[in-house]
């Protein structure tokens, strides 16, 4: 067993000095890959936070949708290949929304800022 | 940079610019290793000219697979401005006794590209409105060129287009199952090859379209330029990825696509809307495939932490791809 603080912590607070002390300091070039840089470290923190959860969900309902069991890598690669040749495609029950929840699921770690996100999440909590 | 950079594109200028003395405050603007974009101070007594330089280094020849090549952006630049498209004056191609690469210089357009910019400040609120109609009457104009004058250029496509990203999306080797519903839909929805077969910019968006307070002062960047379908360049310049936040103005964030299409036929084109939205499809999935081609460049060699970053916004086209294929809240008739 690992010790603490946890990687979720050390990151976040790397990420705070980084945005709070030393991107005053910077401009130009240096001044946005650094926050490009702390873009990462912040996105690195959500999938940590995020992703156990979401990737159990995502494989559980893959082994649903494609009666099978696997690695959660295999069971997309299947996936993709039954909608490739069309065998599974938006009429079969849970296609459309298994693909809703996986990319909502990748948006929340990848750019939960992303306009298209916020208007789906307004969607969720508004039904 | 390199001095000697420097001192050969001085040598370069004076060469042809009657009465030019040098060069000043060179500086690199953007590019990757293959090509590279630089500002530069023609000096001259009657007051200096700006410039910019678009080249690929010597050693750096082999263009990827869709771009059209330097010499054939500068033949296009040429033929826009003569046409009175909004476009930088070509003011030399480089020549091989030059050892500068291949490129061109040419005049430096006072204005904005950067969309944020362009959607948020306060010099741009009188302008935005009209942009979109602009722009329409621009693109109508790009696809009347002659093609004649102009430079041999990749014919595309849907069926392609459609085969390229195929394949490229096959290269990446990760399986992405929203990208196999767009291709999907775009097999079954192929429009088949346009009845109009036009000069097609490739690129038209922001970014490569220099913004002024009394809009749109060029067009820039033909290197994906190709003969095809024009509703391709009405359809990728209403993709989301191109709206910066402002999701519900399709055109770029600022306009509307009647507003699009009203001005592309006031110039006397001719609109098909259900082709447009194919290419909107279209279009997202390419910007989504490259994304992944970023985060490939990163992977193999490349370490920039930007790329990699953009490699992690492929999420972005795949919930855009689903708010087109897939919408949500709509009960759809027989389930599809």
């Amino acid at each position: 067993m690992q010790d603490e603080p946890t990687p979720v912590e050390l990151l976040t607070a790397v990420a705070a000095f980084l945005r709070d002390d030393i991107a005053p300091q910077l401009t130009g070039a240096s001044a946005f890959k650094l926050r490009v840089g702390i873009n990462a470290l912040d996105l690195v923190v959500r999938q940590l936070t995020l992703a156990q959860a979401s990737d159990a969900a995502e494989h559980e309902r893959l082994s649903a949708l494609l009666a099978q069991d696997g690695s959660l890598l295999d069971l997309n690669r299947k996936l993709a290949e039954a909608i490739a040749s069309g065998t599974v495609d938006l009429a079969t029950p849970g296609l459309a929304e298994h693909l809703w929840q996986t990319t909502m699921d990748k948006l929340a770690v990848d750019q939960p800022n992303y306009a298209s996100y916020r208007r789906e999440m307004e969607r969720e909590k508004s039904s | 940079m390199s001095e000697s950079f420097e001192a050969g594109l001085a040598r370069c200028v004076t060469s042809w610019c009657d009465g030019a003395t040098g060069i000043a405050g060179a500086s690199r603007l953007s590019g990757g290793a293959s090509q590279e974009t630089w500002s530069f101070d023609i000096v001259h007594p009657d007051g200096n000219i700006g410039a910019i330089l678009r080249r690929a280094p010597a050693g750096y020849g082999a263009a990827p697979e869709r771009a059209a090549g330097l010499d054939a952006e500068a033949v296009l630049m040429q033929r826009a401005h003569a046409a009175g498209i909004p476009s930088p004056p070509v003011l030399h191609v480089l020549q091989p006794a030059e050892e500068l690469g291949t490129g061109f210089i040419m005049g430096r357009i006072a204005g904005e590209t950067i969309p944020r910019k362009i959607l948020r400040d306060g010099i741009f609120a009188a302008v935005r409105p009209k942009l979109a109609r602009q722009l329409g009457g621009v693109l109508c104009k790009i696809h009347r060129l002659d093609p004649a004058g102009l430079p041999q250029l990749r014919r595309m496509n849907p069926a392609t287009e459609i085969a390229e990203l195929t394949r490229d999306y096959q290269g990446m080797d990760w399986p992405r199952p929203v990208f196999d519903l767009a291709l999907r839909w775009l097999r079954d929805n192929d429009p088949g090859p346009s009845p109009d077969v036009t000069l097609v910019h490739g690129d038209f968006r922001h970014g490569n379209l220099i913004i002024g307070a009394d809009g749109v002062r060029a067009v820039l960047d033909w290197e994906l330029a190709h003969f095809g379908d024009p509703m391709e360049d009405l359809g990728w310049i209403c993709v989301n990825s191109w709206r910066f936040g402002a999701i519900d103005k399709p055109v770029g964030g600022f306009g509307t696509r009647e507003d699009l299409f009203a001005g592309y036929e006031a110039e006397g084109g001719r609109v098909d809307a259900a082709r447009v939205m194919y290419w909107e499809v279209m279009g997202t999935l390419r910007w989504g495939m490259m994304c992944c081609g970023m985060m490939q460049r990163f992977r193999t060699g490349d370490r920039s932490m930007e790329r990699a970053m953009i490699g992690r916004r492929a999420s972005e086209t795949e919930i855009d791809l689903l708010r087109l294929l897939a919408p949500r809240g709509i009960t759809r008739a027989g389930g599809r």
